[in-house]
């Protein structure tokens, strides 16, 4: 089977991160990001993997080398001359996505769940249209394009976008799978999939809508990064509980890598994830909290909501909270106190920052 | 034209070969001191305690070391029990000179209360006056003040320091003689800049002063005569109100019978106890200025607890960064972080993995592990949480003016009595009033 994944551009929204990494790579629940799609797509027998990306791809390409060999995989790389939005990429890829008539999947980089591919490909075989795309159920629909169905039927009759008055609360959850004959419908050029494709689709009844089981989240910025952090958790602890952190420095779920290493005294979690190489102090307190390999947080600091980048230190009795995000080598020196940081690489912090701000 | 009564023996103003001194404090009373709230609600702005001492403790120390120093008047319009306990403690404490405590029975102004009181502190015929206000914080270089008192053979003389241009427009601001230090103009909060010269609210005066007063009390009323305010100025009680420094120290200058002694920059420190948060930088400088004159007043840790008495003090004893000034009934966890500039006081309890810095933490408080507490005062009795932090705006109190919505926003963090502040909250930049309950973080508020 054939997948694409829709990587895009410079991941400006995942910033100071993405300074650092390309959006990818940067390390969710210490895996990169395109590894928890690729590793889903692997289990249901894909093959060809084409990432769409739309600028250097260098980095990506050499990070990517191992993965084709350890999965015994192909993965492609579609370099966009100018970004083609959401539906032109399949077209550049036409002749991996085309090359049989099985149909391939399509999925936004920026999206996590459990990625129920088998679900999806069966679902899609049943029902013999064009394509399915997974819809998920959100609280305020208001924000987002919704989907709304035929009566008693899966066959999508329409979109609306920002609906003002309430018509569904199913959304695109940006994962899809398509016949190979969807591609006679997109040219090589800007297209987007959601205004111009899927309508397209839906006024011939070609597409149909699966709810999508589990959790869903775009992580595609810092504040849904944690929040998706800590649905993947919840979902881990179902699946695989045994891969959680466990004594009585926790509470709640927690991913602590084994090569971390974690102070007495401390309290961590709900929700932490603790990379590779990490150092915690003593009576440390953390909650919804991601550090990233290779940072070490010093004794007595408590840090909540925030995101602490690669090789970066948190000083003793500092206080970070209010979605904070340190880039890679931030240095927050000791009874500093940050609220709503988002301070660029290669930075040590030594004043206060108490309202959201940049930190050039 | 004495005012006092002429009760002194010849002889005895013989006998002496050096005349002796007497200080006067002025303590005000329960009406003024009203922007050092919510401190002041649970004990007199006077006694409140700065570097382990009651505010005017440091002012009679001072005073006490003088050689020729007989007594200590505190003059105040505080009702006699509050002061007592003070006064029996520093009485004991300067055995050899006489301390008590006058009261006015009605605000009579800065000088009135002076003047009231002439006969009671010129009793026993001193050569010379201090006389201190309260609410500042100083090094109070009294000697060299004397002596040059005596070498000019002055009637008054004030201390003065050089501040900041930006800052000379909330003080009497004074121009002095470079060459004699005579001062040859004195005003008041002046709205443009004439000195970066400014007065201390510390005196020195001879018997003469009282002279002057009742001059100035007789133009004070004159002025207000023809203001039309006769009715109010026939009242006897009101005659005798008048300011020392718009009154008397403008009087003084035009009869050319006032001095500057200017405190040395590098040696010396002066500062006003308004506000609350100013609290804070005195509490660091009276320990800052310790450390090189009067090392035994700060501390180190006290051993930690009972379960570790076995063990040698400095292995168990929490690290302390000097200046501080802890308790010895204080308990410390010896891996808590204490100082600079840090005062603990009595009864405290802080746990493990705190830190403490440019604080003042009163009586009885308990701080739990992991909190920090960073320029800040911690009112009696009060309880902080784990993981919490409470901190002011470091810097002294010249950032006071930013409001937000017209209301002042305030720069310090100051817990009045019995605060509870809950676990992992952030309390910054809050004046908090008496015996509430904090449960979540408070940024930039006065918490009612």
């Amino acid at each position: 089977m054939k997948a694409l994944i829709l990587v895009g551009g410079f991941g400006t929204r995942l910033r100071p991160l993405t300074l650092t990494l390309p959006k990818p790579l940067v390390e969710f629940a210490n895996r990169p990001m395109i590894l928890h799609q690729i590793e889903a797509l692997v289990k249901v027998g894909v093959t060809d993997v084409v990432l769409a990306v739309n600028y250097r791809p260098e980095i990506m390409a050499n990070f990517m080398k191992k993965y084709e060999e350890e999965y015994n995989i192909r993965i492609h790389f579609s370099v966009e001359n100018e970004p083609l939005d959401t539906a032109g990429p399949l077209a550049l890829a036409k002749d991996i996505l085309g090359k049989d008539d099985t149909p391939f999947f399509v999925l936004n980089s920026d999206v996590i769940c459990d990625f129920p591919f088998e679900e999806l490909a069966s679902f899609h075989k049943g029902h013999g249209g064009e394509g399915t795309i997974f819809v998920t159920r959100v609280d305020e629909p208001s924000k987002y394009g919704v989907v709304v169905n035929k009566p008693e039927s899966t066959v999508i009759e329409r979109f609306v976008e920002k609906p003002q008055i309430f018509v569904s609360n199913k959304i695109n959850a940006g994962i899809y799978i398509f016949n190979p004959s969807v591609l006679d419908r997109i040219q090589p050029v800007p297209t987007s999939m959601e205004k111009v494709i899927f309508p397209a689709l839906a006024a011939e009844s070609q597409l149909h809508a699966m709810e999508l089981p589990g959790f869903w989240m775009d992580v595609g910025q810092p504040r849904d990064f944690l929040t998706g952090t800590g649905l993947y958790l919840t979902s881990l602890s179902r699946k695989n509980p045994s891969s959680l952190a466990s004594g009585s420095n926790f509470t709640g779920h927690n991913l602590v890598h084994p090569t971390a290493k974690i102070g007495e005294n401390c309290k961590i979690g709900p929700n932490v994830v603790i990379g590779p190489g990490v150092v915690i102090g003593d009576g440390v307190r953390l909650s919804r909290t991601v550090v990233l390999e290779g940072s070490t947080i010093k004794s007595h600091a408590w840090v909540q909501s925030t995101i602490v980048g690669w090789h970066s230190t948190v000083g003793q009795w500092a206080r970070l909270e209010g979605t904070t995000v340190l880039g890679d080598d931030v240095h927050i020196k000791d009874e500093v106190y940050v609220n709503g940081g988002c301070v660029l690489p290669h930075k040590s912090v030594s004043n206060n920052i108490t309202e959201p701000s940049i930190i050039m | 034209m004495r005012s006092g009564k002429p009760d002194l023996s010849v002889s005895t103003n013989l006998q002496r070969t050096m005349g002796h001194l007497k200080g006067v404090i002025l303590v005000g009373g329960p009406s003024v001191g009203t922007r050092f709230r919510p401190l002041s609600m649970d004990i007199p702005k006077p006694l409140f305690p700065i570097a382990g001492v009651p505010m005017v403790h440091h002012h009679v120390t001072a005073l006490a070391k003088l050689k020729d120093m007989k007594e200590i008047i505190i003059l105040g319009f505080f009702e006699q029990g509050v002061l007592d306990r003070f006064l029996l403690e520093v009485q004991i404490e300067f055995s050899h000179i006489n301390i008590r405590y006058l009261r006015e029975y009605q605000a009579l102004g800065t000088g009135g209360g002076l003047y009231h009181f002439r006969d009671e502190i010129l009793k026993g015929n001193p050569d010379h006056v201090f006389v201190l206000n309260a609410d500042i914080a100083s090094s109070f270089p009294l000697e060299s003040m004397l002596a040059f008192h005596r070498q000019r053979k002055a009637v008054s003389t004030l201390l003065g320091i050089r501040i900041d241009r930006a800052q000379v427009h909330k003080y009497g601001c004074v121009v002095a003689n470079p060459d004699t230090q005579e001062v040859l103009h004195f005003v008041e909060k002046p709205e443009t800049f004439i000195s970066d010269l400014i007065s201390c609210g510390i005196y020195l005066f001879n018997k003469e002063i009282f002279n002057v007063m009742k001059e100035a009390i007789a133009k004070r009323q004159a002025k207000a005569i023809e203001a039309g305010e006769e009715e109010e100025s026939s009242r006897g009680s009101n005659s005798e109100k008048v300011a020392l420094e718009q009154d008397v120290l403008s009087l003084l200058t035009a009869d050319k019978k006032l001095y500057a002694y200017v405190c040395h920059p590098a040696r010396d420190f002066w500062m006003q106890i308004k506000t609350g948060s100013s609290a804070i930088p005195a509490n660091k400088l009276y320990l800052q200025w310790f450390i090189k004159n009067a090392p035994r007043r700060l501390s180190m840790a006290p051993r930690a607890s009972v379960d570790v008495v076995d063990s040698p003090i400095d292995e168990n004893a929490a690290e302390v960064i000097q200046p501080a000034y802890i308790h010895p009934t204080a308990i410390i966890h010896p891996s808590a972080k204490l100082g600079p500039n840090v005062s603990i006081g009595p009864r405290v309890v802080i746990g493990r993995g705190v830190r403490i810095r440019d604080s003042i933490i009163l009586d009885n408080v308990e701080i739990k592990n992991d909190s920090c507490v960073l320029n800040a005062v911690i009112g009696w009795d009060s309880k902080i949480g784990s993981w919490s932090r409470v901190e002011g705006a470091p810097g002294e109190s010249s950032h006071h003016n930013a409001t937000v919505k017209g209301q002042k926003i305030p720069s310090a963090a100051i817990l009045g009595k019995n605060v509870t502040v809950a676990d992992e909250i952030a309390i910054r930049n809050c004046i908090v009033l008496p015996h509430k309950e904090l449960k979540s973080s408070q940024h930039n508020e006065i918490v009612m």
